[in-house]
């Protein structure tokens, strides 16, 4: 999808849904990357993985589908596809450990040009730390994708040369999808992929991380 | 030994001032309420709780640290918008936290309970929570080594128990109470129902009896 807008956070979730390859596992952040499930195509084989315990997660619970035993991993109620199957905590890290989940995908407060991502902790010294299962998902799926916007609110970007909030994982990010630009992240660097409503030259100019 | 059909005052006994108490749940799912309720009144403190929150709300597990019982939490997640108790005591610095990523709070009771006597895990690799472990390449790939947590008493919550001990669960409310029933010196698990030995296919028994010790029937 081209845009000479930014996009919304919709088209967002739409641009890394049809990135998904079809029958892929894959596990959704808490927040913006649960929209992605709204834009997978009928018939992709995509199989959600949901850290609390479960392959096969199916859309959002309402009315009487709502199970208190049956949440997703931002404790909301949630259903099952055919296909489902459970599994205990330890089991479902190690098939993300493993090397079995195709892609993740989460948020960022910062993404580096290596592909250092930090996601969970901003650093401040009142802040009480949380990590969840993010730093476990980082190095644990084939594919790490980030979504964020590009420019935090005062305007600096999160695309950095070295991220300078705590990091959850070094060097585990290969796609980068934002609201003005997305990019590939290899051994290489940084590549940008598209742009929305912003010009290269621009993205250049207001970035500190070369790319080609 | 088969496990003992207990109230939920009488299992918790077993808990001692001092005791590191694993509590199964993610968020309230599997989350054994009534064996909280039981703790609160039993009366135990000096604890270290090792759970994947810190309480949410006003009951359950922030119920026990509002009563001032715990003196640590080990936990991936303990912020939260409902963890108000627990945000209130770590902020007045009456509660110790240790902040351990998901899969590796999950592996390292796993590990408690398969007799593993550390491992080395690829998570956390160059972040603060690595700080001050060993680290060791191993094929090109840097891992840190993550010690078991070994509980002295495991509270869960399951579905359905036979009379041995063997337990079936629901859906995601499964999530630690597996691998915590193994790595505890004494298991108790809340049940939803308690059928006779011989009335869960063996095929389908997720925690066999020899990981439990003390059940208390919570019908729903």
């Amino acid at each position: 999808m081209s845009s000479d807008k930014p996009l919304t956070r919709q088209q967002m979730a739409e641009i890394v849904a049809a990135d998904i390859p079809d029958g892929a596992y894959v596990n959704l952040g808490i927040g913006q990357p649960t929209m992605v499930a709204d834009y997978l195509k009928p018939g992709s084989g995509v199989v959600l993985h949901t850290e609390n315990g479960m392959l096969g997660m199916g859309p959002p619970a309402v009315g009487d589908q709502i199970d208190p035993d049956l949440t997703n991993a931002g404790k909301q109620p949630v259903t099952e596809l055919p296909g489902a199957s459970y599994f205990h905590h330890a089991d479902s890290f190690a098939m993300m450990r493993g090397g079995h989940l195709d892609v993740c995908i989460m948020g960022a407060f910062q993404v580096s040009a290596r592909g250092d991502l930090a996601n969970w902790s901003t650093g401040a010294p009142d802040a009480i730390p949380a990590v969840g299962g993010a730093m476990d998902l980082a190095i644990g799926a084939k594919q790490v994708f980030v979504m964020m916007s590009l420019f935090a609110k005062d305007g600096k970007p999160k695309l950095v040369p070295d991220c300078t909030y705590p990091l959850t994982g070094k060097a585990c990010v290969s796609r980068l999808y934002t609201d003005v630009a997305s990019f590939r992240i290899d051994a290489d660097g940084v590549h940008l992929l598209d742009t929305y409503g912003i010009s290269r030259d621009e993205l250049a100019a207001r970035l500190d991380v070369p790319f080609t | 030994m088969t496990a003992t059909v207990v109230k939920a005052g009488e299992a918790v006994e077993a808990v001692k001032d001092g005791d590191t108490v694993l509590v199964g749940g993610f968020g309230m799912a599997g989350m054994p309420v009534q064996l909280i309720d039981a703790l609160i009144e039993h009366g135990a403190g000096d604890l270290t709780i090792v759970s994947n929150n810190a309480g949410n709300g006003d009951t359950g597990l922030a119920a026990l640290l509002a009563a001032g019982r715990v003196r640590k939490v080990v936990c991936s997640f303990p912020r939260q918008s409902d963890s108000w108790v627990f945000d209130g005591l770590y902020r007045a610095g009456k509660i110790e936290l240790e902040v351990v990523p998901q899969g590796n709070l999950a592996e390292r009771m796993r590990a408690a309970g398969a007799g593993i006597g550390a491992f080395f895990s690829p998570t956390a690799v160059g972040t603060p929570l690595a700080e001050g472990k060993e680290t060791r390449t191993i094929d090109g790939r840097e891992y840190v080594l993550e010690y078991p947590i070994r509980g002295d008493v495991a509270l869960i919550s399951a579905f359905r128990a036979d009379r041995m001990g063997n337990l079936t669960y629901r859906k995601t409310a499964r999530n630690f109470g597996p691998v915590m029933a193994t790595a505890a010196t004494v298991t108790i698990a809340q049940v939803s129902e308690i059928v006779e030995i011989g009335d869960i296919d063996p095929e389908v028994v997720v925690t066999p009896a020899i990981y439990v010790d003390r059940l208390v029937e919570v019908p729903r």
